[in-house]
């Protein structure tokens, strides 16, 4: 794995649109976004409308998967091209999702709809329904999910990594400051965590930095490529965006993304919390 | 993150008494720039949000009583302004040279 097998440029989205066996898909917080224009031919997956189970906290199930990857016109043969809002967190999201279910190639374009944006490329509001197929999903990988009674496990032997903002870290606010600060949790982060926002490893322009940027960034922050790792934040969705840096860009082995996050460890009766 | 707000509007169930809102609008050119990246970064310059301006050029924020940077990225180009926010409303204006 490296990263030509899991990044593609904007430029090389744009001279590849209309090649066969390729799906791109913008995976989007704002699903209004996609609306007012996306990348020609894009399929749209909406991040709580379509990712979320509808019920329980929880993402889709195997057989909701295949149902929602069919009726959107992704083959299990397809090479899927993510991109997104939000420097890409919610495509990021959506990469580890394809990965827990186990779909072949998948991949992320650097810089995700900022890049496209800045750069004024086209943009198309045209829908693009794609014939639908039958999508079979493998049973969940869940070597790079983790769960809370592993978090509480982890505390001071593992490297967790709170990729969250230093003002969250630190307890000063509770989410990401485009939303209100009204939350049920509690404030702060887990003992022993290190924090390396996610922010650190991404340019201005939302694109990724470098092989030996990254590498520096996490040795000079204290990670240790000796202990097995979980990522956490808030909801899961800017710690699969540090997943994606370390366990597909620098191959670091033994990397689980914590998608409980913050809202589900600020909530839990009992667990230590520093601040 | 469950739907990203939509930025400027109006302020109806904001709490004004426990809320930091830091919102504005940015401008190039004489005109307000719809579509820019606004980030707010925090006393040590790091990132702590990001959201594209309305059609209207407008951003909002909700932050903490502190010193605050507020950086928009367009197609136009970059600017950036310094704010001291407090609890309730703190409106600034971001100029694009």
């Amino acid at each position: 794995m490296s990263r030509n097998d899991v990044l593609v440029t904007v430029d090389w989205v744009q001279e590849n649109l209309a090649r066969p066996g390729i799906v791109f898909v913008e995976v989007d917080e704002d699903a209004s976004a996609y609306d007012g224009g996306h990348i020609e031919g894009a399929v749209k997956l909406d991040w709580k409308q379509d990712l979320q189970d509808p019920l329980r906290r929880d993402y889709l199930d195997k057989s909701a998967f295949e149902a929602l990857l069919s009726s959107r016109g992704i083959g299990n043969d397809d090479t899927v091209v993510l991109y997104g809002g939000n420097n890409n967190w919610f495509a990021a999201y959506a990469y580890w999702y394809f990965k827990i279910y186990g779909h072949r190639d998948v991949k992320l374009m650097d810089g995700g709809r900022k890049k496209w944006e800045l750069d004024g490329r086209p943009l198309s509001k045209d829908a693009h329904p794609r014939p639908a197929t039958q999508y079979v999903a493998s049973e969940p990988d869940l070597s790079i999910r983790a769960f809370r009674d592993e978090v509480v496990a982890a505390i001071g032997s593992k490297n967790l990594v709170d990729v969250r903002s230093p003002d969250e870290f630190s307890g000063k606010i509770l989410a990401p400051a485009h939303l209100p600060q009204e939350q049920s949790q509690r404030a702060g982060h887990i003992p022993t965590a290190i924090n390396i926002p996610w922010s650190k490893a991404a340019n201005e322009d939302g694109t990724f930095k470098s092989d030996e940027q990254l590498a520096g960034l996490y040795g000079e922050q204290g990670f240790d490529d000796s202990l097995e790792t979980i990522a956490y934040c808030r909801i899961g969705e800017r710690s699969s965006h540090t997943w994606f840096v370390l366990s597909e860009l620098l191959g670091k082995k033994n990397v689980k993304n914590y998608d409980g996050s913050w809202v589900e460890y600020g909530s839990l009766v009992g667990v230590p919390i520093e601040k | 993150m469950c739907g990203a707000p939509q930025q400027g509007g109006a302020l109806a169930g904001i709490d004004l008494s426990t809320q930091t809102v830091i919102q504005g609008s940015v401008w190039h050119d004489g005109a307000p720039v719809a579509g820019a990246y606004v980030r707010l970064l925090d006393g040590t310059d790091e990132f702590t949000a990001e959201v594209v301006t309305s059609p209207e050029g407008e951003f909002r924020f909700f932050a903490a009583p502190g010193t605050w940077k507020v950086r928009s990225l367009a197609a136009v180009g970059k600017g950036e302004r310094v704010i001291d926010a407090e609890v309730g409303l703190n409106e600034t204006t971001v100029v694009i040279e």
